[in-house]
């Protein structure tokens, strides 16, 4: 319990976020009260499903202390890839299958920029800039440019497959699909690498500080390695799942989004020098992404200044504990 | 961050002017060790990008209309290389200058359409314009000082710092215009980006001036041997009374000053301004300023190499699309050569 309201609880990253979010939450509801709904609540939690894995992964790989801004072209890439190999060779697999191609060809790729950032030492940011129009470029030229909305079958009966529905008082609607199962999963299982884990003290160390991390005997490269591998596996599971969901496989969708991803990870508090990070702090700059970008309206911004306001958010969000701690380095001197 | 890269010596710097000179008095020495410089690489790759493009193609590639059209493309990302080259030589990087590029000309834009439009005439829209360009530009300064009062005041990290500021910049450009374009200026507009002085065209002779006067404010004067100072060891740079803080600030925002001009003439060419042009020019400008050998972790930029840099991209790309290669295609190899750069750097100076 110490943990989380110890004295320095009011300054944290997450609870600033959580104060925005219950801000936002009452300001659109005494707007407009069907907006406490299980309706909208599914709505926002389906919104999320796709954003929240690739926050995570984001999120690990910053707390090593690198950037990654590929993930959106290695979703897009496995999910059009693993789809064109279904339907080309048996469409009639069963969705797990599809679903563990999808995520073999993202950590095949997270892998190459592995190759690159733990093998050559490479910038990490200039590296995955590079990948991204790589890896977007062979998918266009080479894979394919054709949108594909005839799925195979399994993965659009993954998508109709739902953990809860049902019609509120209000007469809505309202469904959560079983991919939201997914992210909970990935969630449980990036909490348990980054803090039951050598591995995971690991990626801690190295985004601490890579020199001493190398010293205590922490196998840095293969660190790094892992990290930016699951990753992508992540992002192939994240590009499945959006393809599915969507009933579509588009290559042009996705690649764009890795700077809101990256908003969300930072806005939960993790640190882009490295070494700090938490999965709830995360899923909290993922809440308030997802809200930004659905629910602005209802407390009545207009939908073309949510670039804006999630921009500020990043500013504010990273440039008061920056500020504070540049504040507490001068008095401390 | 890593920091091993940053004990660079700064004295580099001080042979930028002997290059063009070798030939004369410098002797073999200096020649063979102008050979080894990144700067001499890039030469041969532009040649030989040039000579094979101009081989495989030669009545397309070679042809008077190709040369002018080319001198008319590379500009305006050309421009937006020079004003990230100046923010990654001190070890940060200015993410937000397509969106400071967009957002000014829009402001620009805005102001012509509803004080000059279209149909007036020549003269009576020169004012107009003038002024509409010095808001443009004032806005791309208050821009980048935006983006150096984060980096300098409140010591974000440039990646971050100028993440979250090209968010709102290219924000607010979609929320001046509701996401369309601005259309409907007065003739004078397209002279920036599609006019002829002499014979040369403009836009290239805006790079020209820009890349000139850069060169020589950071080769000649106090605040350019500041700049790669601190880029090559900030702490040292601090412990020199070099106001640092001062310094950033105003390095971005002659960054913000030339993603403004560069939105301008990528206005003039385009007719009209939108928030979301030139949305590829982001990665373009990052492989620009790694391929003409500036350091991603500061220390080190020459504006020669970013020329030259620039010069072997668009033979390449217009190379690749006589060649009938795809714009995805393209993507594909401007990555490769990004990374295929930076491992040849890094092995060049791992020799050092």
């Amino acid at each position: 319990m110490n943990r989380w309201f110890g004295p320095g609880f009011w300054t944290r990253n997450e609870t600033l976020v959580a104060i925005v979010i219950i801000a936002f939450c009452a300001l659109a509801a005494v707007s407009d009260p069907r907006f406490l709904s299980a309706t909208t609540l599914t709505d926002l939690l389906r919104a999320s499903i796709v954003l929240g894995i690739l926050a995570i992964g984001a999120m690990l790989v910053l707390i090593s202390g690198g950037i990654d801004v590929s993930f959106t072209a290695i979703a897009v890439f496995a999910m059009y890839a693993t789809t064109v190999l279904t339907l080309g060779t048996v469409p009639g697999l069963p969705w797990p299958v599809i679903f563990l191609i999808s995520i073999l060809i993202g950590a095949g790729l997270g892998m190459i920029n592995g190759l690159f950032i733990a093998g050559f030492g490479l910038p990490t940011l200039i590296v995955t800039l590079g990948t991204l129009s790589v890896f977007r470029g062979f998918l266009l030229t080479f894979v394919g440019s054709e949108r594909i909305s005839k799925l195979p079958p399994e993965m659009r009966s993954f998508s109709r497959t739902m953990l809860a529905r049902g019609t509120t008082e209000g007469g809505s609607f309202y469904a959560l699909p079983l991919a939201f199962a997914a992210l909970v999963l990935v969630v449980v299982l990036t909490w348990f690498i980054l803090h039951r884990t050598l591995l995971g003290r690991s990626i801690f160390a190295i985004g601490g500080s890579v020199e001493s991390a190398r010293r205590i005997g922490i196998n840095v490269r293969g660190t790094q390695f892992f990290v930016y591998a699951y990753v992508g596996a992540l992002a192939g599971l994240a590009g499945i799942i959006h393809g599915s969901l969507g009933r579509m496989a588009d290559p042009f969708s996705l690649v764009g989004l890795e700077l809101s991803v990256i908003a969300a990870v930072v806005l939960g508090g993790a640190r882009l020098t490295g070494g700090y990070g938490t999965v709830t702090g995360t899923l909290l700059g993922v809440a308030l992404i997802v809200l930004v970008q659905n629910s602005l309206i209802v407390i009545g911004v207009p939908s073309t200044w949510q670039s804006v306001v999630i921009g500020l958010l990043i500013l504010l969000g990273t440039g008061l504990p920056a500020w504070q701690a540049k504040r507490a380095a001068e008095r401390a001197a | 961050m890593s920091g091993q890269n940053r004990t660079r010596n700064t004295g580099d710097s001080g042979d930028t002017g002997s290059v063009g000179s070798t030939g004369g008095s410098g002797g073999s020495g200096s020649l063979s060790r102008w050979f080894a410089s990144p700067e001499a690489r890039l030469a041969i790759i532009t040649v030989a990008v040039f000579a094979t493009m101009a081989l495989l193609s030669p009545e397309r590639f070679l042809s008077a209309g190709n040369l002018t059209s080319m001198a008319f493309q590379f500009p305006e990302f050309a421009i937006l290389a020079l004003a990230m080259t100046l923010t990654m030589m001190t070890g940060g990087i200015d993410l937000s200058v397509v969106g400071v590029a967009n957002l000014s000309a829009v402001v620009a834009a805005t102001l012509l359409a509803s004080f000059a439009p279209a149909g007036v005439g020549t003269v009576a829209s020169l004012p107009w314009l003038a002024l509409a360009y010095a808001v443009a530009i004032a806005v791309g300064a208050g821009a980048g000082a935006v983006n150096g009062l984060l980096v300098a005041r409140l010591a974000l990290p440039p990646i971050l710092a100028t993440l979250g500021s090209g968010l709102v910049f290219t924000g607010l450009a979609v929320a001046l215009t509701g996401g369309s374009a601005v259309m409907g200026f007065p003739g004078t507009v397209a002279w920036l980006g599609n006019g002829t002085l002499l014979g040369v065209p403009v836009p290239l002779i805006v790079f020209g001036v820009l890349a000139v006067v850069l060169h020589v404010v950071l080769t000649r004067t106090r605040f350019g041997l500041r700049a790669t100072m601190y880029g090559a060891n900030p702490l040292a740079a601090l412990y020199a009374a070099i106001d640092t803080g001062r310094l950033l600030i105003r390095l971005y925002l002659v960054s913000g000053m030339f993603a403004a001009v560069a939105g301008l003439v990528i206005m003039s060419r385009a007719n009209s301004a939108k928030a979301d042009y030139g949305s590829s020019y982001l990665l373009l400008a990052v492989l620009i300023a790694v391929l003409g050998g500036v350091n991603p972790y500061g220390g080190r930029g020459k504006v020669i190499g970013v020329v030259l840099a620039v010069l072997s991209m668009q033979f390449l790309s217009s190379g690749l699309n006589m060649l009938q290669v795809s714009n995805f295609a393209r993507e594909l190899i401007w990555g490769v050569l990004l990374i295929f750069v930076m491992l040849v750097n890094l092995r060049g100076g791992s020799r050092h």
